[in-house]
């Protein structure tokens, strides 16, 4: 093909921009990651999230989850004047595609993104028979799938439900709190798609992390503190009805 | 959504445990139970179930070789499970499985057998010719010694194998037990009575099963079923019910009286969805009726064959009760969501790798061992030649 000096200054620069979108989503090279720097878990902010779903989507493309599975997903709750322990909570395909309009008006509504908890004691990994799912030394549960039985044994043992059997690799999966991306100095898919910042991954570690000074200030809880797990999801405003 | 009432956390809809994740419980209590009632004559002399020692033992070796298959059938990767022996996860209740049953399967009762039979064994190998000279030979290892002193080396070692085997018995079902009560995220299966229940329930189900199958070969071979053994053995089998069944309702009335977080579902499951596996099948039908049942015979002399016909009765209705209760711990407890907002349903497959056709043919195929075994060691061979209680 005879490439002209008009039509080369033309494709150039278009060329350069396709590049850059092409590049942006590529993990930056982190050769001197140490995993013995870090402790990883997630700061969720709730009166923060709008229940857009964009975190549940960007969740499901970055780490290829089929359908009817969720690796994350967001619930709507709607808890009516003095009915706390009978909440009505909806989350339609994980709240994927955001929610329908509130029918009514009387009490409150709000979203609770849901994930791993990445506990620190995590049941999960207690009950795996050959040690297939693990802590990692910076504190993301994971699974490795090449050991894994599909047991379904983790799944009984998570309290909050996260885990599920990948329907073709036939092995446990869930969240890795896109290990892949945050051990190349990237956040999540979830977070980096958050357009309010509801999310924010946290390094507890670090003593520079902004964590700890919102673990002072705030009214900070976990999900089921009752199971003793160790959980490292954090939950900014989390209201007594929340399972 | 289809099957699900209120909120369940979008992983929660489809069951994990199948169907073979009940018979395996229910299998593994068979033989634990079968090998308990061995252990009567054996270890605690009791002679009127002396007819159906060698039966339990064998039928709890039947179904102990089939009791893995409803796992492996389960693992979305069968062929990974030696990984279980060689890199076990110590800190994983599952984990034991193997050793558990391979303990279980060698040290006790395979070696139980080979020790009772040996002098039969060697007879047959004496008195046969050809092919069936070298089997028995050859199941014989080599140990064909049946002089007095020899057999009563035999004697000793068995009782002591047996001795060993009571509590492996326990460890083998009480386990399986542990394995549901230690997962703290499920409340139905999360008690301390677990292993305990599963025990005296195993012990129910396999004198049960025993009992039936001996009045059955009995019948089949034409022989007069002794009354004073399976009068002995009902008689256990209903106080050791009596126990099961006051574990399971202090287990329960716990539960209502305590009425934690997650009571409101769990009732509402017990009133819908479990109404009749658990109310109906296990309590009303496979618990009570076949202790009011074994209660009459056990405070009124009843004509022989009417005793007959209420250990039946009572035997298979047992058998569907502990059925019914491994059901409705592995299904029930797989059908509220731990949110304790909802409740989905499970659809039992019929030709899948998980489905009735295979958890019917993984319950009959125990019944075709034992044949198989009964044809290799027939186990009223013996029986003139009886049983000296250890340092006799």
């Amino acid at each position: 093909m005879n490439l002209s000096r008009r039509h080369f200054l033309v494709l150039a620069p278009a060329a350069a921009i396709a590049w850059k979108a092409v590049s942006a989503g590529t993990p930056e090279q982190s050769p001197n990651y140490k995993t013995a720097d870090h402790w990883w878990g997630m700061l969720i902010d709730i009166p923060k999230c709008i229940g857009c779903g964009n975190c549940v989507r960007a969740c499901a493309t970055e780490n290829d989850i089929p359908d009817g599975y969720f690796r994350t997903w967001v619930e709507r709750y709607h808890v009516e004047d003095e009915d706390m322990t009978n909440p009505q909570v909806i989350s339609p395909d994980g709240g994927k595609e955001g929610f329908p309009v509130a029918a009514e008006d009387a009490g409150k509504y709000f979203f609770v993104p849901k994930m791993c908890n990445h506990c620190a004691d995590s049941p999960c990994t207690q009950v795996c028979p050959v040690g297939a799912t693990f802590v990692s030394p910076d504190g993301v549960v994971l699974v490795d799938p090449k050991y894994c039985l599909g047991c379904a044994y983790c799944v009984q043992a998570c309290p909050y439900g996260c885990r599920y059997i990948h329907p073709e690799k036939k092995t446990a999966d869930k969240c890795t709190l896109c290990y892949h991306r945050i051990t190349k100095g990237l956040t999540t898919a979830c977070c980096e798609n958050c357009p309010t910042g509801a999310r924010q991954l946290v390094d507890l570690k670090n003593p520079k992390d902004p964590i700890h000074e919102f673990l002072r200030t705030h009214p900070v809880q976990v999900l089921k503190p009752q199971m003793a797990t160790g959980a490292k999801a954090y939950y900014n405003g989390l209201d007594g009805s929340v399972r | 959504m289809n099957g699900v009432e209120g909120f369940m956390y979008p992983n929660e809809i489809g069951l994990q445990w199948s169907v073979l994740i009940v018979l395996y419980p229910f299998i593994t209590g068979l033989v634990a139970g079968a090998f308990i009632l061995a252990s009567l004559e054996r270890v605690f002399h009791v002679e009127a179930v002396k007819p159906t020692y060698r039966l339990a033992l064998l039928t709890a070796l039947s179904f102990l070789i089939v009791a893995p298959l409803p796992l492996q059938l389960h693992l979305g990767h069968p062929e990974r499970s030696p990984e279980m022996y060689f890199t076990p996860h110590s800190t994983s209740a599952m984990a034991m499985f193997g050793y558990v049953y391979l303990w279980y399967l060698m040290a006790v009762l395979v070696f139980e057998i080979w020790l009772d039979y040996r002098k039969d064994i060697v007879l047959l190998a004496r008195s046969s010719k050809g092919l069936l000279r070298l089997k028995y030979k050859v199941m014989s290892l080599g140990s064909d010694n049946i002089n007095p002193r020899a057999l009563h080396i035999d004697e000793k070692v068995g009782w002591v194998v047996t001795l060993i085997g009571i509590p492996s018995a326990f460890l083998l079902h009480g386990y399986v037990g542990f394995i549901f009560g230690s997962i703290k995220a499920n409340p139905w299966w999360s008690s301390p009575l677990m292993p305990v229940v599963f025990i005296f329930s195993a012990m129910v189900s396999g004198i049960a099963g025993v009992m039936l199958i001996y009045m059955a070969t009995t019948k089949l071979r034409g022989q007069k079923i002794e009354m004073r053994c399976v009068d002995t053995i009902a008689m256990y089998l209903f106080y050791i019910f009596i126990i099961d069944f006051s574990l399971e309702m202090l287990d329960l009335i716990h539960r209502i009286y305590e009425a934690d977080e997650s009571f409101r579902s769990l009732d509402f499951l017990v009133h819908t969805q479990l109404y009749i596996p658990h109310i109906v099948i296990q309590i009303m039908l496979g618990t009570i009726t076949p202790l009011v049942l074994l209660f009459i015979t056990q405070v009124i002399k009843l004509p022989e064959q009417l005793r007959k016909r209420i250990y039946v009765v009572s035997g298979c209705l047992a058998l569907m009760g502990i059925f019914a209760m491994r059901w409705n711990v592995v299904i029930g407890g797989q059908l509220f969501s731990k949110s304790f907002l909802g409740y989905t349903t499970y659809k039992m497959a019929l030709v899948t790798r998980e489905g009735s056709l295979v958890a019917l043919a993984l319950a009959i195929l125990p019944l075709f061992i034992l044949w198989a075994l009964i044809k290799v060691l027939p186990p009223w061979m013996a029986e003139p030649a009886s049983h000296q209680p250890a340092g006799d």
